[in-house]
């Protein structure tokens, strides 16, 4: 049997409300690509009956705009938790104001995606290339909802979207908003490629649990990662 | 000037048009406007007192089909009485005056109705070099500039005059602009539509005469009585598109049964107009029914959204017919692609790691000794 023993320390990283977002929006994601591409491009399978006999277009539009609900809701529910939530969910985490945290993102890129160096990745949560990608497809997140729910303003009376009915006559019609709509469903499909992929390089090189750890909570940290990130100096909590 | 001026209803029953033919005109505006019964009555009352609007129409860079469309409104009364009339101001198809005559009815409106009459505009106005749209020496601009400084309202007719269409097109050789991006400080009504329906450009004027002052309109100018909802959403075909009963061909089963050609390229879900309500040539018909998708020429730069028979419009920059499915298909077999040679790479560069064979191994392997 193959074993060795570390001087590791297991850290409670993600907390429940931060997992819950993760899987409700991992969820909402996967089922909003699924019936937005069937929107975009309907299946025409059906054929030879009549129209009142069928509603299978209407039901996977529905659930498009169910999914959609949630997705607002679960999405600035996780945007208060980076006000409230631990270290590790803060705001501050994914917006790369800090000299260090530039220091870091060259040098994830250099140890992780070029591997031309072998220098340790500090980092407990997040490393900052990592969290300045998830600030971005929170600007994704954001225009998708404003496009989405401006094209939903046109059908419907209620309250929340009509709050975006500007966005169409903002960007000159909804042709225009349903384009960006439909290229930005990209993002998410291509984000979410490279994020499956980069967990699971993750815990193949680094062995501490970053899979589980989104289910758990918890991770395993080297016991001079821990003592170092207690000893940073106070103006780069990531350093 | 009230009492010189003929009022509407002097000169159509001149015209030896019934009375009753004038009130059922009166109640289809009514109607057409969606007012409540009481409305009509107010028409009426306006249109038996009231003069003509004094109107100079200019024609800049467009096609005449606005006109075209209005002289064939299903109640021949208000183009009748506007364009049947309008040689008597200012024009250019249908005025009988041309050259110095012309031009001397344009400035005859401008100097009698100070203040009152409306500029109706077919077309866009180049920029890029005013020279591509000059009339009587002078271009499109400064005439419009001109004409419009006393005006009461501006209707821009059309989607020339209202967004630009096909001669704002990508590349815009002339730098073509709508009326709205030239003038400023003057109310501007965008009567959409690639030509809009004549009973919509009816509608207006009546409102315009009625009330006295310019209907409601949405965010994109447009009156919000006649644009406020989607050809999508007042289709006799919507219930196809609900059920997913889709149009594959022009000539199969489901074009035979009349399904949603929404996979035809309808953009009738991204355009607002009335044809699914008020349809064209007297409510025959109107693209849909005739089993053609809507092209969407009620929507700013719908040229450039196409082609016509695709729904998703296609990106230029990445060659014809390259929609957003593609590149995010090409995109993802790339991202795939690196992922995978980086899993490769990965195994290579960071053997040490995964093996498990790190230069600290005695160390970490100290306590298996004990």
């Amino acid at each position: 049997m193959r074993s060795r023993t570390l001087p590791m320390r297991e850290v409670h990283v993600w907390e429940m409300p931060v997992r819950v977002y993760h899987w409700v929006n991992a969820l909402c994601v996967t089922v909003l690509c699924v019936t937005g591409f069937l929107i975009g491009n309907p299946l025409a399978f059906m054929k030879g009956t009549e129209a009142y006999l069928n509603y299978w277009f209407g039901t996977v539009r529905f659930i498009h705009f169910v999914s959609a609900f949630v997705f607002f809701f679960n999405f600035i529910f996780r945007t208060y938790w980076g006000f409230v939530g631990n270290e590790f969910s803060r705001w501050y985490n994914f917006i790369p104001l800090k000299r260090c945290q530039w220091k870091e993102i060259i040098n994830v890129i250099k140890v992780d995606v070029l591997q031309v160096s072998h220098k340790e990745i500090d980092s407990i949560g997040h490393n900052s290339l990592a969290s300045f990608i998830y600030f971005l497809t929170f600007l994704i997140f954001l225009l998708q909802c404003l496009t989405g729910f401006g094209m939903y303003a046109a059908m419907s009376t209620a309250f929340l979207p009509k709050l975006f009915s500007w966005i169409v006559p903002f960007m000159g019609g909804d042709m225009h908003v349903r384009q960006l709509h439909h290229i930005l469903m990209w993002g998410f499909i291509l984000f979410a490629m490279v994020h499956i992929y980069l967990v699971f390089y993750h815990d193949y090189i680094e062995r501490r649990g970053v899979t589980s750890s989104m289910i758990g909570g918890w991770k395993f940290i080297e016991e001079d990662v821990i003592e170092r990130h207690e000893n940073r100096s106070e103006d780069c909590p990531k350093d | 000037m009230e009492n010189k001026q003929p009022s509407f209803y002097e000169e159509v029953r001149g015209d030896g048009i019934s009375r009753k033919d004038f009130l059922k005109f009166c109640a289809t505006m009514a109607a057409f406007l969606g007012l409540e019964s009481s409305g009509i009555g107010q028409i009426v009352k306006a249109l038996e007192t009231k003069p003509r609007l004094p109107v100079i129409w200019f024609h800049f860079q467009e096609c005449t089909c606005c006109s075209e469309s209005f002289i064939r409104a299903s109640h021949p009364i208000v183009a009748d009485i506007v364009l049947g009339k309008i040689s008597l101001d200012y024009q250019e198809t249908l005025m009988a005056a041309s050259g110095v005559q012309a031009e001397e009815a344009y400035k005859a409106v401008m100097a009698k109705f100070p203040g009152e009459y409306i500029v109706m505009v077919e077309g866009s106005i180049p920029t890029e070099n005013e020279a591509y749209c000059c009339i009587g020496g002078r271009s499109a601009k400064q005439i419009l500039e001109e004409a419009v400084q006393n005006c009461k309202a501006v209707v821009a007719w059309g989607n020339c005059a209202s967004a630009g269409c096909v001669q704002a097109a990508s590349p815009n050789p002339t730098g073509a602009k709508p009326v709205h991006k030239i003038i400023s400080g003057k109310p501007v009504i965008n009567v959409q539509g690639c030509p809009p329906i004549a009973d919509v450009m009816a509608g207006v004027v009546v409102h315009l005469l009625t009330f006295d002052r310019i209907p409601q309109l949405d965010a994109l100018g447009r009156p919000k009585a006649f644009y406020s909802r989607r050809v999508h959403d007042t289709c006799y075909r919507r219930a196809n598109f609900d059920a997913g009963l889709f149009v594959e061909s022009f000539d199969d089963e489901g074009a035979k049964k009349g399904y949603c050609l929404y996979k035809m390229g309808c953009k009738g879900p991204v355009t607002y107009n009335s044809c699914g309500i008020i349809k064209w040539n007297d409510g025959v018909s109107y693209p849909i029914q005739s089993g053609h998708p809507c092209i969407g020429c009620s929507e700013e730069g719908f040229w450039d959204n196409g082609p016509f028979y695709q729904h998703l419009p296609s990106i230029a920059g990445f060659g014809i017919e390259t929609t957003a499915d593609k590149i995010g298909l090409g995109l993802g077999v790339a991202t795939a692609v690196g992922v995978a040679g980086h899993a490769i790479y990965t195994n290579i560069r960071k053997k040490k790691e995964i093996t498990n064979a790190p230069e600290t191994a005695s160390e970490t392997e100290k306590p298996k000794a004990l």
